[in-house]
C-alpha cells in the first residue's frame, strides 16, 4: 500500500522478501517498543530506522521504510514523514563510509573548508557524491557538537576530532584497508541494548 | 580555588562505572531525598537554589517544575533534553561521556520530586557513542536497585530510557522533542497548551536541560541556600562553558557565574589567552544565536564596567550593545576572522535546520543565506546590507517557537557591530577569506 505513498513502482513479493530484520535486529526493535506505553509504540520510529538503514545496507529504501510501518503498525506515509525530515536517514544509497564533515562556525574557524577540499581531492568525488568503488561518500554536515575538537568529521558512530590533512589521509587509508567488508553506517544498535 | 560540582571528577579514572562513582560521593542526593525528605522538599530547594534552566532560555528551574499538573490517575513525565545541536556547544555531551551517572542520579532526584515514574533521555542520534555510555550507566543503575521497583527499598519507583533522536536542530525545543519523542517529524507545538500541562502524549511533562537536570543533585546534597550562595546575584551556581575558536585552550569549564570575561579568555586556567599570539576581534558568547560582540564590548560594558560570565552582565546593554549567557557556547574569533563569512555559516545552520513549518522562518532563512552568499561571492551591492536587515526583522517574534528568533538575532547583531565589514565587500566586489587551515596550523601539523 505504501506504493502510490512513495510514488514508486509496487513492490513485488520477491523482492520484498530480502527486506526483513535478522531475528537479532527484530528483537531489538520489539525492546525498544516496549520503552514506550502501550499503544504509543510508534515513538520506537527513530530508533527502529536507525536499525533498518544498518540492516539494509545504509539507506532507507521506499521498500525498507514500508517494513518499518509493518513493524510498527502504522502507515507508510508516517514513516516516510519522519525519515524525510531528519539528517541522518539517507533517502538514497551511499558509500560504506560516510564522512560527513561538519562545517559551522567553530570547525569553519578552524579549517574545515580546507579539510572539505583535501577529502575531495584526496578520493577525487565532490560532496554529496560516493567514489566508484562505493567505499567512499563525502557529505558536510552542520554543527555536530565537536567545536572544541575542530575541525571534525563523523562517520557512522565514530567521532574523527582535530583533523589535519594527514590525519585524514590515515583514516582513510585505514577504512580501506582494515574491513572492507564492514558497513560503516552500522551504528551497531544491536549491541548496544 | 573555583568550585566545580558537575565535572570535578571527570578525570578520575573509571569515574563512568558506578562503582567508582559511588565511591567519590556518587547517589548522595538520591539516598538523602528518597528516604528523608518529601518530593514537595525538593522542589523547595531547588527553587531556594535560584537554579535557572542551562539548556539557553535561563528560566527558573524550581518554577517550571511548580507548573507541573498533578490530575489524578494521569502519569507525569520527565524528559531530558539532551539533544545538544547550538553551534559552539558541547557541554552535555562532555558531561555525558565524561560522568554519565551524574545525569542518572539527577534524573531520579528530580523524577522523585516530581512525583514521575517514567522518564526519558532525548539525546541527539549523531551522539550515539554518547547514548551506548548512558546506557551502560543505566543498566548498571538498574542492577544496584536506583532504578526500576522500589528504589533503595523506597516506595519510589522510575523507569528511565535513552531515546535516540536522528539529526534535528529544532529538536532542542521542548515542543519538538516532545513530538520527536511520539514518532514524529520535530514541529514545534503552539503553546499553550505548556507541556507542563499537555506534553509528552497529552500528559503533564517537565523538559530539562542535562546540565540542570545534573545540577539537582549538588543541590539536594548540599541545600538549595547554600547552593545560592555560588554566583553572583540572580546568576547562581556554577555553568557549564564550552570554549572554541581562536584559543589555546578550547575544552568545557565550569565555572562559577561572576567570573570575569577577560579572565576566562586569557587566564591559563580557562581559555589560556588567544591562539598564536592574534588580537581578540569578536565573541559569541551564549551559542550561534545569541548576538556577537566586538572585543571591547565582550571585555567591558558599555558603561565601562568589566563584563561578567553572568546572565545579567553579559545581557547589561540589551541587544544594543550586549548579549545573552545562553547555552554557555562560547565561541572565540580572532583579527583575521571575516565576521561576514561566519555569520554565512550560521545563517546557512538556520536555513538546513528550519522545520519548515512557519513561512518566514522557512523562506527567510534561505533568503538571507542567499543575500550572504552573494557576499561570499563578491556579488553584493551595499543595499544588500539593508535588504539583510529588513529580511531578520521579518522572522523575528513571527513564528511557532523561537528558531525564528535564533535565526534572526546574529544576523541583526553582524550588521549592528560590524556593518563596515559588509559595506566594504559590497564597495570592493570582493571578498577575501584569510581565515584557513594552513594559516592556522602552520602548515601540516
Amino acid at each position: 500500500m505504501g506504493a502510490e505513498i512513495h510514488g514508486t513502482q509496487k513492490f513485488n513479493e520477491s523482492k520484498r522478501t530480502e527486506i526483513k530484520f535478522s531475528e537479532e535486529a527484530m528483537a531489538t526493535a520489539k525492546l525498544l517498543m516496549s520503552n514506550y506505553p502501550q499503544g504509543k509504540e510508534k515513538s520506537a520510529i527513530i530508533p527502529i530506522l536507525h536499525i533498518a538503514q544498518a540492516e539494509f545496507g545504509g539507506w532507507l529504501s521506499p521498500e525498507a521504510m514500508d517494513y518499518v510501518a509493518e513493524i510498527l503498525n502504522i502507515r507508510p506515509i508516517e514513516v516516510f514523514e519522519v525519515a524525510s525530515f531528519y539528517t541522518m536517514f539517507h533517502l538514497k544509497p551511499v558509500g560504506k563510509c560516510v564522512f560527513e564533515v561538519c562545517q559551522t562556525s567553530s570547525c569553519w574557524l578552524n579549517g574545515a573548508e580546507d579539510i572539505v577540499k583535501h577529502i575531495e581531492k584526496k578520493l577525487g568525488i565532490r560532496v554529496g557524491e560516493t567514489t566508484a568503488d562505493g567505499m567512499f561518500t563525502l557529505k558536510v554536515a552542520e554543527c555536530l557538537g565537536s567545536c572544541g575538537t575542530a575541525p571534525m568529521l563523523q562517520c557512522g558512530a565514530s567521532y574523527h576530532e582535530n583533523l589535519t590533512f594527514e590525519k585524514v589521509d590515515r583514516l582513510i587509508a585505514d577504512y580501506r584497508t582494515e574491513n572492507k567488508q564492514k558497513n560503516y553506517t552500522d551504528l551497531d544498535y544491536k549491541n548496544t541494548l | 580555588m573555583p568550585r566545580k560540582l558537575l565535572i570535578q571528577n571527570v578525570d578520575v579514572p573509571g569515574i563512568s562505572s558506578l562503582e567508582t562513582y559511588r565511591a567519590h560521593g556518587g547517589y548522595a542526593s538520591v539516598e538523602k531525598a528518597l528516604k528523608t525528605m518529601r518530593p514537595e522538599d525538593v522542589v523547595e530547594e531547588v527553587k531556594k537554589s535560584g537554579l535557572r534552566g542551562r539548556g539557553g532560555a535561563g528560566f527558573p528551574t524550581g518554577l517550571k517544575w511548580s507548573f507541573l499538573a498533578k490530575p489524578e490517575g494521569v502519569p507525569r513525565y520527565l524528559v531530558c533534553n539532551a539533544d545538544e545541536s547550538e553551534p559552539g556547544t558541547f557541554k552535555d555531551r562532555f558531561l555525558m561521556e565524561k560522568t554519565p551517572h551524574s545525569l542518572v542520579e539527577g534524573m531520579i532526584t528530580s523524577a522523585y520530586a516530581l512525583g514521575v515514574h517514567t522518564s526519558y533521555i532525548y539525546i541527539r542520534g549523531e551522539f550515539f557513542y554518547v547514548a551506548r555510555i548512558l546506557e551502560n550507566a543505566i543498566k548498571e543503575a538498574y542492577a544496584a536497585g536506583l532504578l526500576g521497583k522500589n528504589i533503595l527499598g523506597t516506595d519510589f519507583s522510575l523507569d528511565c530510557h535513552v531515546h535516540v533522536g536522528a539529526g534535528a536542530y529544532i529538536c532542542g525545543e521542548e515542543t519538538a522533542l516532545l513530538e520527536s519523542l511520539e514518532g514524529k517529524r520535530g514541529n514545534p507545538r503552539i503553546k499553550p497548551p505548556f507541556p507542563a500541562v499537555a506534553g509528552l502524549y497529552g500528559c503533564p511533562t517537565v523538559v530539562n536541560n542535562v546540565e540542570t537536570i545534573a545540577a539537582v543533585a549538588p543541590i539536594v546534597n548540599m541545600g538549595g541556600d547554600e547552593y545560592a550562595k555560588i554566583g553572583i546575584g540572580k546568576s547562581t551556581g556554577t555553568k557549564l562553558i564550552s570554549a572554541s575558536g581562536h584559543i589555546n585552550k578550547p575544552g568545557v569549564y565550569e565555572i562559577e557565574l561572576g567570573l570575569p570575561v577577560e579572565e576566562f579568555i586569557y587566564g591559563e586556567e580557562y581559555c589560556g589567552g588567544m591562539r598564536n599570539g592574534k588580537k581578540l576581534k569578536a565573541v559569541v558568547a551564549g551559542g550561534s544565536s545569541v548576538p556577537i560582540l566586538p572585543a571591547d564590548l565582550i571585555l567591558k560594558t558599555a558603561n565601562g564596567e568589566p563584563r561578567l560570565m553572568s546572565y545579567e552582565s553579559l545581557g547589561d546593554g540589551g541587544f544594543q550593545t550586549g548579549t545573552m549567557l545562553g547555552s554557555g557556547g562560547f565561541i572565540v574569533m580572532n583579527e583575521d576572522t571575516s565576521i561576514v563569512k561566519n555569520l554565512f555559516t550560521f545563517t546557512r545552520f538556520y536555513h538546513h535546520e528550519s522545520c519548515g513549518q512557519c513561512s518566514p522562518c522557512r523562506e527567510g532563512t534561505g533568503w538571507m543565506e542567499k543575500i550572504l552568499q552573494k557576499f561570499i561571492n563578491g556579488t553584493a551591492q551595499e543595499s544588500d546590507v539593508d535588504l539583510l536587515w529588513d529580511v531578520q526583522g521579518k522572522i523575528e517574534g513571527k513564528t511557532i517557537c523561537p528558531f525564528g528568533e535564533a535565526a534572526a538575532w546574529p544576523v541583526a547583531a553582524a550588521i549592528r557591530h560590524f556593518k563596515d565589514e559588509f559595506l566594504e565587500i559590497a564597495r570592493n566586489k570582493k571578498f577575501v577569506d584569510i581565515s584557513h587551515y594552513e594559516k592556522l596550523n602552520g602548515g601540516l601539523s
